[in-house]
């Protein structure tokens, strides 16, 4: 779907973020932190990105995805939960005053280098 | 070696969106953006709701396909300000992103419009996940689609401000249960708002009507 537009938009940021004195650079492998209710689907993602980074610094990075689960803030009872199925009323008190805290993250957090 | 970077992937398009809210804040337009998947009745619902709003509530309209004009054709007969975006020239993207809109609305003028309607790309997935500067997110639902749509595409559900259900004149032929679907958007967003109308015969139009109409006062004092 939209992937390759998040695999665009990660390749940009990730290419500017190698300082230009390295010569030759390699990465190995991008650190990534998406959320599990982002619209993003891992296998698309890394099939995307594949295809976009051929003869580029990135060509045999590998994406490391760390998944973050939906975290739920209840502003009525203050309780705060992980959200494993599409369900966001408040277990403790049953009212609907809930605030995502995570879950929605599509970040781009380091790139590994090869030596 | 680790080269430390830290930032949200879709920035650009949040920037973009920021841009956006500003001059739409400028321009003191509401902008409502709406999604389903396609073929739930989007155009049909606005075609209906533009001849009620206007001319009391000066309306334009971004409509978001693919391919064709077929929309526009359809929404310029209410006598609104239309503008379509065909996104095959982008590479047939799924959603619309804020760079587009704020092009499509510089074109159209929001100068004299009270509300901007953005009829979003039929897909219930991506444009969930693209700000566009809006006020307000609508998602619509058919009673042809199934129930369970708010669990399989949480995001949409969730991110949405109000929710329409729309056909509701075909329920007597259907199996499908307007209880358990709004029961559903309620799971996944409790205090949603929702409407059940139907485009078609004009049912139940006025609660929505009244409720579009008060968030266009609540911003725009118009």
């Amino acid at each position: 779907m939209h992937e390759m537009g998040i695999a665009q938009q990660l390749v940009q940021i990730a290419l500017e973020s190698i300082p230009k004195e390295i010569e030759n650079p390699k990465v190995e492998k991008v650190n990534l932190r998406i959320g599990k209710l982002a619209a993003v689907v891992e296998h698309s993602l890394t099939f995307c990105f594949e295809i976009i980074t051929k003869e580029t610094p990135l060509e045999t990075a590998r994406l490391n995805i760390d998944v973050v689960p939906v975290m739920v803030h209840c502003k009525s009872c203050d309780k705060t939960w992980e959200v494993i199925g599409p369900v966001f009323k408040c277990p403790f008190c049953e009212d609907g005053d809930v605030e995502m805290l995570t879950g929605r993250e599509i970040e781009i957090i380091s790139l590994e280098l090869a030596e | 070696m680790e080269i430390n970077i830290q930032k949200r992937v879709l920035e650009a398009n949040e920037t973009e969106a920021d841009i956006n809210r500003k001059f739409f804040k400028e321009q003191n337009v509401f902008v409502l953006n709406m999604m389903s998947s396609p073929g739930s009745g989007k155009t049909e619902l606005l075609c209906k709701s533009l001849k009620a709003l206007m001319p009391k509530i000066r309306v334009g309209v971004i409509v978001g396909d693919i391919c064709t004009r077929n929309d526009a054709d359809r929404l310029e007969i209410t006598g609104a300000k239309v503008t379509q975006i065909n996104t095959d020239q982008f590479g047939g993207d799924c959603h619309l992103s804020a760079s587009l809109i704020l092009a499509s609305a510089k074109e159209l003028g929001c100068f004299d419009l009270d509300l901007l309607i953005v009829e979003n790309i039929g897909n219930l997935v991506c444009p969930a996940e693209f700000d566009i500067g809006e006020d307000a997110k609508a998602v619509l639902l058919s009673v042809t689609e199934g129930e369970d749509k708010p669990l399989k595409y949480p995001l949409m559900f969730r991110v949405a401000d109000v929710a329409i259900l729309n056909k509701i004149d075909l329920l007597p032929y259907l199996d499908f249960d307007a209880k358990l679907a709004k029961d559903n958007m309620k799971q996944v967003h409790p205090h949603l708002p929702v409407f059940e109308i139907s485009a078609k015969t004009g049912e139940g139009f006025e609660p929505w009507l009244e409720w579009l109409a008060m968030k266009v006062f609540e911003k725009t004092g118009k």
